[in-house]
């Protein structure tokens, strides 16, 4: 099958599902549907630094703690009606999706940003190692910072609000993160055809070969990481309201592994790879968990065989290989 | 605080140093020399451990419940390369990732379906329980001081092995170039199970050995996992020198950041406030060395290649 | 056998009674794989002996692992709540599940059950009329090594927890109650392995006796570490690190260690000697208090279910509050914030035979409440 009539069919699929889940009256697998695709557009962030950039972090646990601690934080000060700062100027919490999403983009851009230019420095397992690390610190930092719950995490006990919509539902839930993946997706694949993205992919292939033509890789990567990052904090923040709750689980080591898998699952630098991943994902999580007490042998079963003989990952398996390769 | 307390504590961070090369011994040889990264180099710890447990329950013998938890994971290691590893050599470092992470999670849902959910019993042997008076009056566990002298003695033949016989010209030409090596007619992929099964069996030797003084249950291999793959980039990955210096370092400075860093703040804040910023500093330390060990050299400290 | 057959019948007379109840669904999600999964099994096998032993078929029970994650349970308590249409939640372990699950479940109407967490802010500020807890809050335990420590003449402790929200709330527990100096306070890292640290910091320190409070596997490195290093100070924690599921794993480590427990399997009343037997009979192994709790969860319900039904939530909210049931810990009833008064004990590990167990040897706080009743306001 054509990758193209692949990707298409998935878009189809997530926007005909919730029509199927409310007709056989099934309201949480609208929910369940949310996290996948939630969880999807983390992946898609990712997948601009892995798959255009070459980057394999396996930090990006950090970004989408930011983005839901940005929620977080912000939520429950509108909740307690305590801003959460006086001085020098007021700055009040709110329950506004947009203003959220925004907060939430810039502080995980300016941790990228940061984390980017220290980690940038190094490469290959290195790079991978030293983003592990920062998302590390971070998790023990939000742990022992007792103003914000710490290990407890923070509940939120009402899904903030979108200007027109009624967000508590599952179902205008579920179409709002659904346009956002959307939008990120679109996004995706401008920047993978402008020349800043034949720029990074000349980079990921042959650093020198673009150094002669006067383009420091260095920066490049710099702004894919910082652009990844702010992405997957957007998802964070998403995935806060979903659970209307935060916790330092969202910056574990365990939380950056999956959503690696998500995207290795669907396959590396395609556009879909993440949503297909995390769809395929989530459902045999919920499939499996049914099944026995001991169903992570059976997902490590899947996974291995899926590595072991669909090279290219799932989306591989179907069209075939090429594409972005 | 007394001098003799920080020399404790320096030993105590040699001791956790000198385990945590045992882990890290095995993983930096499988990357240096078939590039491979193996997170399910903690399942063959965990599985050292409960097999450790096992058989001193059985037989009642320490030293036969070591011999047996290396065996068997070098067993489990040798076979996982035949079956699984074997197939990633020539993949990218992404594919390895998956794929361990798959085997983690067979490794340790398989672990409690054999073993239960409850954790295994498995205590230090009584001819080496506890403490001995060390020269210059600190008492110290005699199961811990073994522990420092079996890790130094276990660098050391990997060492003489390395340096000195036929197996170790073959893993140094196999970590320098690895087409020569086939070219030059040795059998590559059996040079392969064996590192791999080398590298197991001491992961498995530090599971057991850890197991005495720890709790013996799934999971435990994570945490270790990511402390030795801090270790290697510490030392630069491949080098087993770099991995011995990496592991001392993030022993030390683990074990002194815990006792030191609550003191230090202790000058500026009221003791319970110092007690809880100090510790969450201190369990951010090891990372905040990683990382400025990477900056200042990006390669690690003797790492050859990135 | 005889004893299990008895209580299966009185039970069936018991419900006999109520034979009009409607069937009422309830949904555990509880920790059943990785490494938490022993406290999450004993909560079930408890509830599940409870249900068979009333006879009682028109309890429906939906159980779900979480794995242990905060955002797992969320999903999970979404599903039963939108999909299954459960009435009653219960089975979480964790404080920090707990506080993601339970003020979205109790602010849609539902009725939530703690079989094990018991997290301050729920019984604070946070209470609510629909959320019962039937295990302790967080810091009843702590506060009764506290007490203990000032009978035994202990003066001079040094204490350590983890450095997460129950660790705090453990130190500030025991300080509530214990009147003498601190030799020192000490937190560790979450998940620590290693406290050889830790130990030289104590035997450094001059310290007359050792709180500590390290649940799971923290807590039996600490304790074997601890029993090698040859000091030999007097120890007190809570029950979590000496329950029957890992007493076996830290075996002659722990002898004699003095910990405190509003449940033992040698307390002293019928309820809790049939639970101990029929627990024995059916699983092959002795109940640990973890499994009690969850013994008495599914009572509580169960009496609850005779008296109302959960469609009419007043008069079901008010059924659970008179908690007539026959509580395992012998004399229980509810505070007003929904949380248990009880006795706390100390208990003493011992050997019986080949086996590591608990008994009580003595009462360390009579009919005691929590520290945050006062704040809840319903």
């Amino acid at each position: 099958m054509n990758e193209r009539w692949l990707n298409a069919a998935v878009v189809a699929g997530l926007v005909a599902f919730p029509l199927w889940a409310l007709w056989m009256d099934e309201p949480f697998l609208i929910t369940l549907a949310t996290r996948a695709v939630i969880l999807a557009l983390a992946g898609v962030g990712l997948n601009i630094a892995l798959g255009l950039g070459g980057l394999v972090s396996l930090g990006h646990a950090a970004f989408f703690g930011i983005g839901g601690y940005a929620m977080g934080i912000l939520a429950s000060h509108a909740q307690a009606y305590a801003p959460i700062m006086e001085w020098p100027f007021l700055i009040e919490g709110t329950k506004s999706m947009p203003v959220i999403w925004i907060v939430a983009m810039l502080a995980a851009a300016l941790a990228a940003l940061a984390i980017g230019a220290l980690s940038l420095r190094t490469s290959g397992v290195y790079f991978i190692m030293i983003t592990l690390a920062f998302g590390q610190m971070l998790y023990y930092f939000a742990i022992s910072w007792p103003a914000y719950g710490g290990e407890d995490g923070l509940s939120i006990y009402v899904r903030n609000g979108f200007p027109g919509l009624n967000t508590l539902a599952p179902a205008p839930f579920y179409g709002l993160c659904l346009t956002v993946l959307l939008i990120a997706l679109a996004a995706h694949w401008q920047i993978a055809r402008s020349p800043f993205g034949l720029a990074l992919n000349a980079a990921r292939q042959s650093p020198a070969r673009v150094e002669t033509v006067g383009i420091a890789p260095f920066r490049l990567r710099l702004v894919a990481f910082t652009v990844s990052g702010a992405i997957t904090g957007l998802a964070g923040a998403l995935f806060a309201d979903l659970n209307r709750f935060v916790s330092p689980v969202m910056f574990s080591w365990q939380t950056s592994g999956e959503i690696m898998v998500f995207v290795i699952l669907g396959g590396v630098a395609r556009l879909f790879g993440p949503v297909v991943g995390a769809v395929v994902f989530i459902t045999l999580e919920h499939w499996l968990g049914g099944l026995s007490d001991y169903w992570h042998i059976y997902l490590g079963a899947l996974l291995l065989g899926v590595v072991l003989f669909a090279r290219g990952g799932l989306i591989g398996l179907v069209a075939g290989r090429g594409g972005h390769e | 605080m007394s001098l003799l307390l920080l020399a404790e504590q320096a030993l105590n961070g040699l001791q956790f140093g000198v385990m945590l090369f045992l882990m890290a011994a095995g993983l930096t040889l499988v990357f240096g020399v078939m590039g491979l990264i193996n997170l399910a180099h903690g399942s063959l710890y965990m599985l050292g451990a409960f097999v450790a447990a096992v058989v001193a329950g059985a037989t009642g013998s320490f030293l036969l419940a070591l011999v047996a938890a290396l065996a068997a994971a070098a067993g489990a290691g040798a076979l996982v390369e035949m079956l699984v590893i074997r197939r990633l050599y020539d993949r990218d470092h992404l594919d390895q990732v998956l794929a361990t992470f798959a085997l983690i999670l067979i490794f340790s849902e398989g672990t409690r379906w054999a073993f239960g959910s409850f954790p295994l019993y498995l205590d230090i042997p009584p001819w080496l329980s506890g403490p001995v008076m060390l020269p210059g009056g600190i008492l110290y566990p005699a199961y811990r001081l073994s522990l420092i002298g079996v890790g130094l003695a276990v660098a050391l033949a990997l060492y003489l092995l390395i340096s000195r016989t036929r197996l170790g010209v073959r893993i140094r030409a196999g970590a320098a170039d690895r087409e020569m090596i086939a070219a030059l007619g040795v059998d590559i992929s059996r040079l392969y199970t064996v590192v791999f099964a080398l590298g197991a069996g001491l992961a498995g030797l530090a599971g057991a050995l850890v197991g005495a003084i720890q709790s013996v249950q799934v999971g435990m291999g994570e945490p270790v996992l990511i402390l030795a793959f801090v270790v290697i980039v510490i030392g630069g990955i491949g080098s087993i020198k770099g991995a011995l210096i990496g592991a001392i370092l993030v022993g030390l400075t683990d074990t002194l950041g815990r006792l030191l860093l609550p003191l230090a703040f202790q000058t500026v804040m009221d003791s319970s406030a110092a007690a809880s910023a100090g510790a969450a500093v201190a369990s951010m330390s090891i990372y905040i060395l990683m990382a400025a060990v990477l900056i200042w050299r990006p390669s690690g400290l003797f790492g050859a290649r990135g | 056998m005889t004893l299990k057959t008895l209580a299966l019948a009185m039970g069936l007379a018991a419900t006999s009674g109520a034979a009009w109840a409607e069937p009422v669904k309830v949904g555990m999600i509880t920790t059943l794989s990785g490494g938490g999964a022993g406290l999450g099994i004993d909560v079930r096998d408890g509830f599940l002996l409870a249900l068979k032993q009333s006879g009682n078929t028109d309890v429906e029970l939906v159980i779900e692992d979480d794995q242990q994650k905060p955002d797992v349970a969320v999903q999970l308590a979404d599903k039963m709540i939108q999909s299954e249409k459960v009435d009653v939640l219960t089975g979480i372990i964790w404080s920090n599940l707990a506080m993601a699950v339970v003020p979205g479940a109790v602010a849609q109407g539902k009725f939530y059950l703690s079989p094990n967490a018991g997290p301050s802010a729920l019984a604070g500020k946070g209470c609510n009329p629909n959320y019962f807890n039937v295990a302790w809050q967080n810091d009843n335990l702590h506060e009764a090594a506290g007490a203990y420590a000032n009978s035994a003449g202990l003066k001079n402790s040094f204490i350590l927890a983890p450095n997460y929200p129950a660790g705090q709330d453990a130190l500030t527990g025991y300080k509530r109650q214990y009147k003498g100096e601190l030799a020192g306070e000490l937190y560790t890292k979450l998940g620590q392995t290693d406290y050889a640290a830790e130990i030289a910091q104590i035997r450094a320190s001059g310290a007359d006796s050792v709180f500590f409070f390290l649940p799971g596997g923290m807590g039996i490195s600490f304790l074997k570490q601890y029993a090698d290093s040859g000091v030999d100070l007097p120890v007190v924690g809570p029950a979590f690190s000496f329950d029957q599921g890992i007493l076996q794993a830290v075996g002659s480590a722990a002898l004699g260690v003095k910990n405190t427990s509003q449940w033992s399997k040698d307390l002293d009343n019928p309820a809790n000697a049939d639970f101990v037997e029929t627990f024995v009979v059916e699983y092959g192994r002795l109940p640990s208090l973890y499994a009690s709790q969850g013994f008495d969860t599914a009572n509580l319900l169960l009496s609850a279910l005779e008296k109302a039904e959960v469609t009419d939530a007043d008069a079901f909210r008010a059924a659970l509050k008179e908690a007539d049931f026959a509580s395992t810990r012998g004399d229980f009833r509810f505070n007003t914030n929904n949380h248990p008064i009880q006795d706390i004990y100390v208990r003493e590990v011992i050997k019986e035979g080949e086996v590591f167990t608990n008994r009580i040897i003595a009462t360390a706080l009579e009919d005691h409440g929590d520290a945050y009743a006062a704040e809840c306001k319903m």
